[in-house]
């Protein structure tokens, strides 16, 4: 028995990771149940129990920062402090502008510190599973992002306005303008919540991908290569390091990237008519 | 040897992105060079044209997963 398991072993050889691994068991209950023709667990899955960690984790630490708060600060007041700061200068007062960036500083300052958290939990021992990776976190966040800066542009110039203000870009005229206009229209309203989700969702899926190919296919030729292949798996497990600190890079730019966008439509959309 | 042809068509698709982002940062590298104290304005719009850039290649991942 015990034979013909190693030969059905050694015959499938590697199997390189897919997205299958990004389907984790439910933490609670296992039982399904069945909504819009579609199965889903009962129990939650370790992303969902991430996000609510994430929220309660930055919460805690920004009240804890902040609760004794002093003219001349403590050490944990000065990195929550300069944390604020990074988010309200760089990506609120520099890019929506000093008019009135202050009312949608709260939303970018909560939005990067969750973002930046949930995508560091990649790399936290114990955890190392970047929530973002899961597509459907994503894109909640990215509806959430898609109400604000619509509902901004729209109680500033009204409905019509704000639709002109976003589809007819100033100083076209003529028949391009049947171009333009649904082009335009696709683009910036339509168009961007979908990329915007994408594009964190897409780098922490690929991210970590890279990750547990390297991881595995290093075990692989360590365990199950011939002699003169064991040092490549070596090798590979060198680079598995260094590509854990790249990603450690990518996960604080990406959630950069978000706010940053973010705080951009939002801009787009408060922006004057020129 | 197995795979999918997906993932070579990715890899294709990945060059122009790639030579996009080189571009980006090239020119962002070079205004820093003439004008250090520009550098904080240039690198927002730098690190917006990266994501901007960086958008096609992950449509592309996307699709080689989807199709």
């Amino acid at each position: 028995m015990s034979l013909t398991g190693t030969t059905v072993i050694r015959a499938e050889g590697f199997v390189p990771p897919g997205p299958a691994d990004f389907d984790l068991p439910p933490v609670g209950p296992d039982r399904t149940f069945e909504m819009f023709g579609q199965s889903f667990y009962l129990g939650a899955t370790k992303p969902m129990l991430q996000v609510v960690l994430a929220a309660v984790l930055v919460f805690a630490f920004f009240y804890v920062a902040t609760r004794q708060r002093s003219m001349v600060p403590g050490r944990l007041q000065y990195v929550a402090e300069t944390g604020y700061g990074f988010v309200r200068n760089s990506m609120g007062r520099d890019i929506i502008g000093s008019r009135d960036f202050m009312r949608y500083v709260p939303y970018l300052f909560a939005l990067f510190f969750f973002v930046l958290v949930n995508n560091l939990m990649a790399t936290i021992p114990f955890i190392q599973f970047p929530t973002f990776s899961r597509s459907g976190m994503v894109y909640g966040l990215a509806l959430l992002s898609w109400l604000i800066y619509n509902i901004a542009g729209i109680r500033r110039h009204g409905l019509g306005g704000y639709l002109r203000l976003q589809s007819l870009p100033s100083g076209v005229t003529g028949p391009i303008l049947l171009l333009i206009v649904p082009l335009e229209f696709m683009s910036n309203i339509l168009v961007r919540p979908v990329t915007l989700a994408l594009r964190l969702f897409a780098n922490m899926f690929a991210g970590h991908l890279l990750l547990i190919l390297f991881a595995l296919g290093g075990e692989y030729l360590l365990v199950h290569g011939s002699t003169l292949v064991k040092p490549v798996g070596v090798l590979a497990w060198l680079l598995f390091i260094a590509i854990a600190f790249l990603e450690i890079l990518i996960q604080f730019l990406q959630a950069y990237v978000f706010v940053l966008l973010n705080a951009m439509y939002i801009s787009g959309a408060v922006a004057d008519e020129h | 040897m197995e795979g999918s042809l997906n993932m070579v068509g990715y890899g294709l698709a990945a060059i122009g992105p790639g030579v996009g982002i080189g571009l980006i940062f090239a020119a962002y590298i070079n205004g820093v060079a003439r004008q250090p104290e520009a550098q904080g304005r240039l690198q927002t719009i730098a690190i917006l044209g990266f994501a901007l850039a960086e958008a096609l290649a992950i449509i592309g991942i996307a699709l080689a997963f989807v199709l």
